[in-house]
């Protein structure tokens, strides 16, 4: 079932156009990617989602009621330009913070003292926020993101600042809200995290929506046949022959002493392998998919280009 | 409307117990009773020391001129030179010689004093006018005048002002009062909106500075943040001025209860003092009378109205301005470009109200009074002079149909403002602003 829904979407900025008729549609309980480069116009969409903005033109959709000031109340935005009061405690802002998003007070103690908790933060509640390390702020503003339980988030680079460890734990999270009912937006250029998160995504760029699909998919449709083989072998000779005769054959030594590599971009391996077989012994057969990375900048070159 | 409350809580919460509002709030009032305090602890000092005058007057005109009262005592030396006179002050006989040298044909117009310390200004100015009173009436004299119709001359003038309205009625004014009022009014309004408009501004960049800006409207709308924090400052200015008003009337009221028991034959003169300060010698005699005229005559409930209304108000209409100000400014030192036109049209009407105290009723003053920008400022000043009512009427709708547009300017360019980071504005490109969705 479609979550949200963006309808045609366009939104100007003096003759700027940050979005140009985006259509996306996110699926319940799934973590979406936003992806795109700098001024793609992700920001734009993401604040017209939180009704910062309004678009120009189009319209959006939450489980197919128009975007209203009820929805407010049932999402969890954690931007990427992000502060806390800096003068103000630790625990009276994270109250605050969620009362304005209609918690009550005493709930709101209880739940962030569970947060509190949970990300080792809970020594720190009376503390003045200028008083705390970046990784220390950035867990606050985590939890002020998610206290109200919404079921729509939406991340703008929630890792930046955070040391592995606590990435982790980031990451640890945000997987257990999915699996708790919640659908999740994740905007980021860390494409490591994509993969590893990432259900379905969307690559923006120039206001337009260049690629759409799970992660998965997407991949497939990128598949350059890339495939690796390895053989063991005591006489490589024939092998670095092959590599000589097939000019989309690469044919390197392993670490092991005795393996070789070929990398070959064929469709069809069978022919190949049957010639390797006669050689050696066959230790592997891998299919290589092309990383979100390569997508990303494959795609992003080729469209400006074409422009 | 319960997240507008919750912002003006925390905007005034924040404020409150921050140290350096206790510390105005504190030192407001004490600065405030200094001013009546101090002139009067200094009567009351310098009241206790009692002076030795020794005369010596080779003239032989002031002899007996000089009477000794309870602070001072005049004692002629006839006969004496002034040198062990001199010597007298210097063993600490005397604390003060004055010396009028001798004159033969003219009538002598200089004299000296001779003293260890700093002679105090009342015995000089005393002393002088004495020796002027004597002079003026033996040249009178000289020339043939009687004597008795010198003296028949001297007369008290007692200017008495008054105001008449349309049906005839007349009403008694105190001019120096209203003047000192008018500018005190004004004052007051100027201070507290560049006071609390400036932290309405402050808070808003802040606010942008921290980023935690896009955190907040994602819960609230720009104009509910916008409009939660000028009425958090608004109440926080409030608090700050009845806790004003409060410990100054606390401390009045325990500095006249000290002086009471301390000193209970100083307290009348304490009293007459500190009146004497509001109504500087409007009349000498009579003067617990006169005062109360004077109270009488203010109509105290119509200036703390427009005084309030006028406050607010105009607090308002900057505070919308300073907040659209301080959404565009990343950082303080590019502020000014913003802040100057706003801080103009206060300065001239501050300026102006040492000429419209003057002449309440000019036509600049009635206009600096309609001007939405200048009428808070320039309204207080005449008020205590009396303004018609229908002028107050248009004033205020003027001022409020005035708060109510730039709110709406305000509005817009805060919303796109907050979100702006590390560009370079330009007013054209702020006019656009108004025109996006």
């Amino acid at each position: 079932m479609t979550k949200i829904s963006v309808n045609e979407v366009t939104k100007r900025y003096g003759d700027h156009t940050a979005l140009d008729r985006i259509c996306i549609d996110i699926p319940e309980r799934c973590i979406y990617g936003l992806l795109g480069p700098n001024g793609a116009g992700k920001t734009t969409l993401i604040r017209i989602l939180n009704q910062i903005t309004a678009p120009d033109t189009g319209e959006v959709l939450i489980n197919g009621e128009k975007l209203s000031q009820n929805h407010i109340a049932r999402i969890g935005y954690l931007p990427e330009e992000r502060g806390l009061y800096k003068k103000m405690k630790v625990g009276e802002q994270a109250i605050y913070l969620a009362e304005l998003k209609g918690i009550k007070k005493a709930e709101a103690q209880k739940r962030l003292k569970v947060w509190f908790e949970k990300f080792e933060i809970d020594g720190w509640w009376d503390k003045k926020v200028e008083e705390l390390s970046k990784g220390m702020q950035q867990k606050i503003q985590f939890i002020t993101t998610i206290i109200h339980e919404p079921d729509i988030l939406i991340f703008d680079e929630p890792f930046s600042g955070f040391d592995p460890i606590n990435a982790n734990l980031l990451k640890e999270s945000i997987l257990g809200l999915r699996d708790k009912g919640a659908t999740i937006l994740l905007s980021t250029h860390n494409m490591a995290s994509v993969e590893e998160l990432c259900d379905n995504i969307t690559l923006v760029n120039k206001g337009k929506s260049i690629l759409q699909g799970k992660v998965g998919d997407i991949k497939r449709q990128h598949d350059t046949h890339k495939r690796e083989i390895i053989i063991r072998t005591e006489e490589p000779q024939p092998i670095y022959a092959l590599g000589d005769t097939y000019n989309n054959i690469k044919v390197e030594p392993t670490e092991a002493a005795n393996e070789i590599k070929l990398t070959t971009y064929s469709a069809s391996p069978n022919e190949l392998l049957g010639q390797l077989m006669q050689f050696g012994e066959l230790v592997s057969y891998k299919e290589v998919l092309p990383s979100m990375n390569d997508i990303f900048i494959q795609e992003v070159q080729s469209q400006n280009q074409a422009s | 409307m319960n997240k507008i409350g919750l912002i003006i809580k925390r905007e005034y919460l924040t404020r409150v117990r921050k140290r350096s509002f206790l510390i105005l709030t504190f030192l407001g009032p004490i600065l405030m009773a200094a001013i009546y305090i101090i002139p009067i602890m200094l009567a009351l000092n310098s009241s206790t020391d009692h002076l030795r005058v020794a005369v010596v007057d080779e003239s032989h005109w002031f002899e007996d001129r000089f009477t000794s009262n309870k602070e001072h005592t005049f004692v002629t030396m006839p006969g004496q030179p002034i040198d062990s006179v001199k010597e007298m002050v210097k063993t600490g006989v005397f604390d003060i010689a004055l010396y009028v040298p001798p004159t033969q044909l003219n009538i002598p117009s200089n004299a000296t004093v001779y003293s260890i310390r700093q002679v105090p200004m009342e015995v000089e100015t005393y002393i002088s006018s004495v020796m002027e009173k004597e002079i003026e009436e033996q040249k009178l004299m000289a020339k043939g005048v009687d004597p008795e119709i010198v003296s028949a001359v001297k007369t008290d003038v007692n200017l008495q002002i008054m105001r008449m309205d349309e049906n005839g009625n007349e009403k008694e004014t105190f001019t120096k009062v209203q003047f000192t009022l008018g500018i005190i009014l004004s004052m007051l309004v100027y201070m507290f909106i560049m006071f609390f408009g400036g932290q309405v501004m402050q808070g808003v960049s802040e606010e942008k500075t921290n980023r935690i800006i896009e955190v907040i409207i994602s819960s609230v709308k720009p104009f509910q943040l916008m409009m939660g924090k000028i009425i958090g400052v608004s109440l926080v200015a409030l608090t700050q001025f009845v806790m004003w008003i409060l410990l100054t009337i606390v401390l009045y009221v325990g500095f006249s209860a000290f002086i009471g028991i301390s000193h209970p034959d100083m307290l009348s003169q304490g009293t007459v003092m500190a009146q004497e300060i509001t109504s500087t010698d409007i009349m000498s005699n009579e003067s617990v009378q006169s005062i109360l005229q004077i109270v009488h005559s203010i109509d105290f409930s119509t200036i703390i109205a427009c005084f309030l209304i006028f406050f607010i108000l105009g607090y308002l209409l900057y505070a919308t301005l300073y907040a659209a100000i301080g959404s565009l400014v990343d950082n303080n030192t590019d502020s000014q470009q913003f802040t100057l036109p706003v801080t103009v049209p206060l300065m001239v009407a501050i300026i102006s109200s040492f000429y419209i105290v003057n002449n309440p009723d000019s036509s600049l003053a009635v206009w600096l009074s309609m001007i939405p920008f200048t009428s808070p400022i320039s309204m207080m000043v005449r008020i205590p002079f009396g303004v018609p009512i229908w002028q107050i009427v248009v004033s205020v709708l003027l001022l409020a149909c005035t708060f109510v547009l730039m709110t709406w300017i305000a509005a817009k360019i805060y919303r796109t403002g907050i979100l702006m980071y590390g560009k370079k504005l330009t007013y054209k490109e702020i006019f656009k602003w108004l025109k996006y969705k």
